[in-house]
């Protein structure tokens, strides 16, 4: 079993950029929370937040606090830095992970702090927050162990 | 009203294929120049009489190449949108530029240079955007993170095995130990690609094509005019690009539904090619199948109807891709795998060589060839050719 922990991918190749529709989702995350658009008008969860509702093209939306646990849809092991940055970031684990109370939707995400040889397809995961010098949360998973 | 049958590919060109680097000093519009002048000379036509150009993923620049070219007047330049899912579907550019009278002889051209980003990281040179940030903030650096994904749910959903990823590797190096224009020529074995480095698991080294340099033209006209010139005309018999709404940015997105997401995207591409078809998959004798990434081959497989959806791995296991003895060869100029990486380019012109019949690895009497586009976001294509 591989038993190598989950790293994190480099922080240098991600510079967080929002607009209006987006800018809540990161709000909330540097809250510590996990907020999910939701339709207005017909109650379709939708992720990355955009201007219309691809159900009803309303341009109204709701951001709902969701629990954070979640189910692991796939996942890849990044084995290879590809550009120089990720040199001491490999092994990370590339993740979609699908929320049961956002209607399921995906979210791309990465499993942290996790043996990489746990993982499965299916996985029961929960949402972390990790915080970065200059002020940008990003939502995270682990295995969620207390899960029935 | 149809494009089925009443254009055809009458020229073709191509670079030789460069490991990534290897071609400089030559600029990359030179290579798609000398591609071009190729394609012109083995239609015999000249340079001159060409007035349409039709690109994908950005394209050339039009103005530029004319300039450089000598060509008197332009009268058809287009480009169809997105990635590399579009090389398939610029051959139809072309053709419904010929049949609805906008331009009389088309040249399609496609080219790439690797020398500074590996492993296809383009992504990095994108300038951040809020949408980009959802997948950026993970670490998906390049395509192949994203199709991993992909490849991994597959394995979920239907059992499929590296196994199985890997005889699509192998059967493309054996096509390419016998193809001249192959940039790799020596033997894999199942050991020596089980052993071999991981990239993004489930992915390894040989499931990731090769990175080149090099530029492929092929040049159209209309049905009646190629009957008068030195070649034997290939075809243009259906052509379709687009995709389903629900697969979007799709490795961008990861929302496709379940269904979807384990897939390559071409399914609705692929009815309506039919649909536009004398044939169904059961008439394509010949297919050159975008392989960036093996895994995407078996799923274009399922999605073109070869086998069901789900049965790609036990498929191309059976042996059915192979050249030697399969029912439907795959990649018979060794691909993007083993062959050379010119972002879709190299498989149409291995199409057109099967309808002429003198490919390196000839399919006998080959008469129907579909080439696909990337999997990629929308759009993606498929190209069925007849000679």
């Amino acid at each position: 079993m591989d038993q190598r922990m989950a790293k994190r991918p480099p922080e240098s190749l991600f510079h967080l950029v929002t607009d209006a529709w987006t800018k809540p989702f990161w709000d909330a995350a540097a809250e510590g929370r996990l907020a999910i658009p939701r339709c207005a008008d017909c109650g379709a969860f939708r992720m990355p937040p955009t201007p219309f509702c691809p159900h009803c093209r309303s341009q109204g939306l709701d951001w709902v606090a969701v629990s954070g646990r979640g189910t692991l849809y796939s996942y890849s092991v990044v084995e290879r830095a590809i550009v120089p940055d990720m040199a001491q970031a490999v092994p990370y684990v590339t993740a979609v992970v699908e929320l049961p109370d956002a209607g399921g939707v995906r979210l791309i995400t990465n499993i942290v702090d996790a043996q990489i040889g746990d993982l499965t397809v299916g996985a029961p995961v929960r949402a972390v927050f990790d915080r970065r010098a200059d002020g940008v949360a990003v939502p995270r998973f682990v295995l969620d162990d207390a899960a029935p | 009203m149809t494009i089925r049958d009443r254009t055809a590919i009458v020229g073709l060109g191509a670079t030789p294929y460069y490991k990534r680097g290897r071609s400089a000093p030559q600029t990359l519009d030179e290579l798609v120049g000398k591609a071009i002048i190729a394609a012109a000379a083995d239609a015999g036509l000249e340079v001159t009489d060409i007035d349409g150009f039709a690109y994908f993923a950005g394209g050339f620049d039009t103005g530029a190449l004319v300039e450089t070219l000598g060509i008197p007047e332009v009268r058809y330049t287009a480009t169809l949108t997105g990635s590399g899912g579009g090389s398939a579907g610029a051959v139809g550019l072309a053709a419904s530029a010929i049949v609805s009278g906008m331009a009389d002889v088309v040249v399609c051209v496609g080219g790439v240079q690797q020398s500074t980003l590996r492993y296809g990281a383009m992504p990095t040179s994108y300038a951040p955007s809020p949408e980009s940030a959802f997948y950026q903030s993970a670490g998906l650096v390049g395509p192949g993170h994203m199709f991993a994904l992909l490849a991994r749910r597959h394995m979920h959903l239907y059992g499929t095995t590296r196994e199985h990823f890997a005889e699509v590797a192998l059967s493309t190096r054996a096509n390419a130990m016998t193809h001249p224009a192959a940039l790799i020529r020596k033997p894999l074995t199942l050991d020596e690609y089980m052993a071999a480095p991981l990239i993004a698991d489930p992915h390894c080294l040989f499931d990731f094509c090769l990175e080149s340099d090099g530029a492929v033209a092929v040049i159209l006209t209309s049905a009646e005019r190629a009957r008068d010139l030195k070649r034997k005309p290939v075809y243009v018999h259906a052509s379709a690009h687009g995709g389903a709404g629900e697969w979007g940015r799709s490795l961008y997105w990861m929302n496709m539904p379940d269904e979807t997401f384990a897939s390559s995207g071409h399914a609705a591409v692929a009815k309506r090619l039919y649909a536009a078809s004398d044939v169904g998959p059961g008439g394509i004798d010949v297919a050159q199948i975008y392989d960036h990434f093996t895994s995407q081959v078996i799923m274009q497989l399922e999605d073109y109807g070869f086998c069901g959806k789900g049965e790609g791995g036990p498929f191309v296991a059976s042996g059915a891709i192979r050249f030697d003895g399969g029912s439907l060869p795959v990649n018979t100029d060794g691909g993007q795998l083993s062959g050379g990486y010119i972002w879709g380019m190299s498989h149409i012109r291995e199409a057109v060589e099967q309808l002429r019949g003198c490919a390196a690895n000839q399919v006998p009497g080959a008469e129907f060839a579909l080439v696909t586009g990337g999997p990629s976001n929308i759009p993606v294509s498929g190209l069925i050719l007849r000679r």
